[in-house]
């Protein structure tokens, strides 16, 4: 399904970020409409919360906080491998993005449940 | 020496209209490398195969084709690492148009050479002396570092926003521009930066890495690419200020 020549780290990591980008694009607009719903209409957002407390709904939150810091980390690698003129394996790098961002989400989850 | 192992090899036929695999069993054997299979194949089954190669060491940079999927120069491409499953299959370049068969057209290619300034720009005349550099200068090591390019656009082939944007100048030529930035000996400095800074440009480039990837050379083109756009972002800023 991938094509052979974009089996590599480097590719997998400028797709993990197009993908964490443009599905917080989606959310953020949700977002700040939950937030609105805060100043402006309690008992909505009572509804929306106690929605949002189920299991799934949870589960989906793990994921989008997970987006937020695969994207951050992502936005990072691309701005030291562009700014600081290094030549070393950022493959290395790539990775250790993933596996940062997989260790706040994991933090994260925890004080979820 | 044969193996005794018979592959099958799915080769590209055809020009720009019409074309499909077609398929030859190629006889094993033992250190042959992809462009070895391809001439078998011309001198044993069809002798209208059309492709290109020259130097069959690695040099000249004119055999590469897209094997597997995967871009790669033939002559120095083991059948063994590639024929994992006893099957190959070899195509043209991606990103150029198809002359016939496995030759594609480069024109476009080093046409974007050009464009991107990739021509060395002298600074004194053959009566001249020629003008000494010093090899272990940061610059002098950053254009060493990208200058062992065969031109044998592999990376640009690998490349995808080279498949998505036409007027893209591609790795290899921005690279070589990257290299003459780094050149005390190249006066092209501003020629360089307005066509790594233009439409097309180093800018163009999402760092995705395929071109270092498949750089048979072990080039670096995407960390040449950030050079440039350091370069060009930092003169846009000195013009500004
Ligand atoms: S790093 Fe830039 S030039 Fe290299 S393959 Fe990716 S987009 Fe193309
Ligand atoms: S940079 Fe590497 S892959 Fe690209 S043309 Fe030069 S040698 Fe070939
Ligand atoms: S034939 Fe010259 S590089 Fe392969």
């Amino acid at each position: 399904m991938i094509r052979p020549h974009r089996r590599h780290p480097l590719w997998f990591a400028y797709l993990l970020h197009r993908v964490s980008g443009s599905a917080l694009a989606l959310f953020l607009p949700i977002h700040f409409w939950m937030l609105s719903l805060a100043l402006n209409d309690r008992e909505a957002l009572d509804d929306f919360l106690a929605w949002s407390d189920r299991g799934l709904v949870k589960a989906a939150e793990f994921g989008l906080v997970f987006l937020l810091a695969v994207h951050l980390f992502g936005g990072l690698r691309l701005l030291a491998l562009e700014w600081l003129p290094w030549s070393g394996p950022q493959k290395t790098l790539a990775a250790a993005a993933v596996g940062l961002s997989l260790l706040v989400s994991g933090i994260f989850f925890l004080q979820a449940v | 020496m044969s193996t005794g192992g018979v592959m099958t090899v799915a080769v590209w036929r055809g020009g720009p209209e019409g074309s499909a695999f077609q398929e030859f069993r190629v006889p094993g054997q033992k250190s042959q490398t992809v462009l070895d299979v391809v001439i078998w194949i011309q001198q044993y089954r069809d002798p209208t195969l059309s492709y290109r190669f020259a130097c069959r060491v690695g040099m000249c940079g004119s055999c590469a084709m897209t094997v597997n999927g995967v871009p790669r120069w033939t002559c120095r491409t083991h059948v063994k690492r590639v024929a994992k499953t006893g099957r190959i299959e070899i195509a043209p370049l991606r990103s150029l148009p198809v002359i016939k068969d496995l030759a594609v057209d480069m024109d476009p290619f080093f046409e974007k050479w050009v464009a991107a300034e990739g021509r060395f720009h002298p600074q004194r005349t053959r009566d001249q002396p020629v003008r000494e550099t010093k090899p272990q200068t940061r610059r002098r090591r950053q254009a060493d570092a990208a200058i062992e390019c065969i031109n044998c656009a592999v990376c640009y082939a690998a490349c995808d926003t080279v498949a998505a944007s036409p007027d893209y100048l591609g790795p290899a030529a921005l690279n070589r521009a990257w290299s003459l930035l780094n050149d005390d000996k190249d006066s092209g400095t501003e020629a360089i930066l307005a066509a790594a800074g233009a439409k097309g440009g180093c800018h163009s480039c999402h760092a995705m890495g395929s071109c270092t990837r498949f750089c048979p050379n072990e080039l670096d083109p995407m960390a040449s690419i950030a050079g440039l756009k350091r370069a060009s972002i930092a003169a846009a800023l000195k013009r500004k200020g």
